[in-house]
């Protein structure tokens, strides 16, 4: 089903994928034996896209997410990343990752997280103070570069990770369940300004959540996953359109869509453990 | 000021503890001090008393058990017996220009904290290239740490007579030296494995970020592995500091050693002057106080610059 979705994205654009997994299959060894947490993937995800990967735990989402990132290696199947392999991506900085947990560093004050990844890849002393002056006026959190993080809220320092990732020009955002540790209404808030973000600046998201309403809320295209062995079961292309209010998800579209995604997640899981 | 409450009872319980042990600790010699001065003690004769319990000594000569805690040699000395002499050899030679003094405390205590510098300078240098060696390491996690291990074990009274024969061998003049290194073996061990726990301390993802910004290794240790084990540094250098001091007194006993608190303490015992080895006993826990205290405050104030007091 993955392959017929992603052959009817390909005919309706022509430009080349971002990121094209075809046969992927990773296997980790472990004490209990073998473990496949990812087997026999095929996705294409075009410029501009916002995919998100849904599932339950261990299907395979953030593995899938790392090998992406280069920080796994897949068993076998051929991964690209911008026409790379994933490490000679990660090399050339192609994608910027958020996590979990924003992960600031607690010695360095907001704008001196924002400026990490700059000084390792080497941008002038200038140019590193106007990104960061910039990439915080993205996230709205102007007037915060000389807070350190302890004095940030839970969802502002989360919004930091992403001027973080998003302070050198990396056209991927590769994001781990950024919003997961959040409560809902920052959540809300935080899932508007991503897709504004992702508006003006035309980047492609790839977007790890366990959250139905936030997927079908972000996404062009929603991946259902499945455990034991991590696959993908449904890949559902959104009909909302670009313009999307925080409302919209009490649209019949929204619920139907939902819905399919949720079928999709019973339908790969058998619920025995 | 919370915290001065708990601190003064608990000062305030050793010090009637203290005082009480006196009166039995010095019964005998006060009972042979005034039988020479003449009164009548009972049982006469000190060979007599041997074998006299001391509470029985106590209760049947009741009039003399204050005699102890005046007397010029006491097998205990009360408290401000040693503050006495604890001012007498430091404050008031001091008043006097006599600081430097090879009978005046601050003299001694100087020489010890000299060897305890560089044998914290020392240890701690060994033990933060040690904790690099063994995180990015895993030979030297294999063959290092378990021999950081044994060598704690070691006693170390048991070493410094070696140290200071092999260092007297090898050509080295002074007792700087081997006292030094004395210090640095004993002050090393705790600061490599807080150290090592320190630059273990980032988590997984902050390392795999690092990673997807292909920092390099040096990078990745400026950046993020060193500035997190700083609040780990400063506790284990707290713990050396201390362990320092102990090593340099350790490392004066057995070279015969005429200065240095720790020469203090063994000339005392020689001689039979208690209250030579209380009062070095003390300017070495003041000592050791004052370096702990200094450290605790470069801490606050580095953690602060760091942004890190939460």
């Amino acid at each position: 089903m993955a392959q017929a979705a992603s052959g009817q994205k390909t005919s309706e654009r022509v430009s080349d994928p971002i990121v094209a997994a075809e046969n992927l299959n990773l296997t980790f060894e472990t004490n209990d034996g073998p473990v496949h947490a990812l087997s026999d993937v095929n996705l294409t995800i075009n410029k501009g896209d916002f995919v998100s990967f849904i599932g339950p735990s261990g299907c395979g989402k953030t593995t899938f997410l790392r090998c992406i990132a280069g920080l796994e290696t897949p068993t076998s199947g051929a991964l690209s990343v911008n026409g790379m392999t994933p490490d000679e991506a990660r090399r050339a900085r192609a994608y910027g990752y958020v996590f979990q947990h924003a992960g600031l560093y607690p010695w360095r004050t907001i704008g001196g997280n924002i400026r990490l990844p700059l000084e390792i890849m080497g941008y002038s002393e200038a140019d590193r103070a106007e990104r960061v002056t910039r990439t915080l006026s993205m996230v709205d959190l102007e007037g915060f570069e000389k807070k350190y993080p302890w004095q940030l809220s839970g969802g502002m320092q989360q919004r930091a990770s992403i001027a973080r990732a998003l302070a050198f020009d990396a056209d991927i955002l590769l994001m781990d369940e950024p919003f997961g540790a959040l409560d809902e209404i920052v959540r809300d808030h935080l899932n508007e300004q991503l897709l504004k973000l992702w508006d003006s600046t035309e980047k492609t998201i790839c977007f790890v959540t366990h959250s139905i309403p936030e997927a079908v809320y972000l996404s062009t295209r929603i991946v259902v996953m499945s455990p034991r062995p991590g696959r993908i079961t449904d890949v559902i292309e959104s009909t909302l359109p670009r313009e999307r209010p925080l409302d919209l998800r009490e649209t019949p579209e929204f619920l139907d869509i939902a819905h399919r995604v949720r079928e999709g997640l019973r339908a790969g899981h058998s619920y025995d453990g | 000021m919370r915290n001065l409450l708990p601190v003064l009872s608990v000062l305030g319980a050793l010090l009637v503890l203290w005082y009480l042990a006196v009166a039995p600790m010095n019964i005998r010699v006060a009972l042979d001090q005034v039988e020479r001065g003449g009164a009548t003690v009972i049982p006469e004769g000190s060979v007599e008393r041997r074998d006299v319990s001391v509470w029985r000594l106590m209760a049947q000569n009741s009039a003399h058990v204050k005699t102890g805690y005046a007397l010029d040699r006491p097998r205990l000395p009360t408290p401000a017996q040693v503050g006495q002499e604890l001012w007498k050899t430091t404050g008031a030679m001091a008043m006097k220009g006599r600081a430097w003094s090879k009978r005046s405390l601050i003299y001694h205590g100087w020489i010890t904290l000299q060897s305890t510098l560089w044998g914290f300078f020392l240890g701690t240098s060994l033990g933060i290239i040690g904790a690099i060696a063994i995180v990015y390491s895993r030979v030297a996690e294999m063959s290092l740490m378990p021999w950081a291990i044994i060598s704690q074990t070691i006693p170390i009274v048991a070493l410094a007579p070696m140290i200071i024969v092999v260092s007297s061998q090898m050509g080295v003049d002074g007792r700087g030296f081997p006292k030094a290194i004395i210090s640095a073996y004993l002050c090393y061990f705790p600061v490599l494995v807080g150290m090592v726990k320190g630059l273990r301390a980032p988590e997984v993802s902050q390392l795999d970020l690092l990673k997807t910004y292909d920092a390099t290794g040096l990078q990745s240790f400026l950046k993020l592995r060193l500035p997190a084990s700083v609040p780990y540094l400063f506790t284990s250098l707290k713990v050396g500091i201390a362990a320092a001091l102990v090593g340099t007194i350790v490392g004066e006993l057995p070279t015969g050693a005429i200065s240095g608190l720790g020469a203090r303490i063994l000339i005392g015992d020689q001689f039979g002057t208690p209250l030579a080895i209380w009062s070095a006993l003390f300017a070495a826990a003041i000592l050791a106080g004052m370096l702990v205290t200094l450290l605790d405050l470069t801490q606050r104030l580095a953690l602060r610059r760091m942004g890190m007091q939460a």
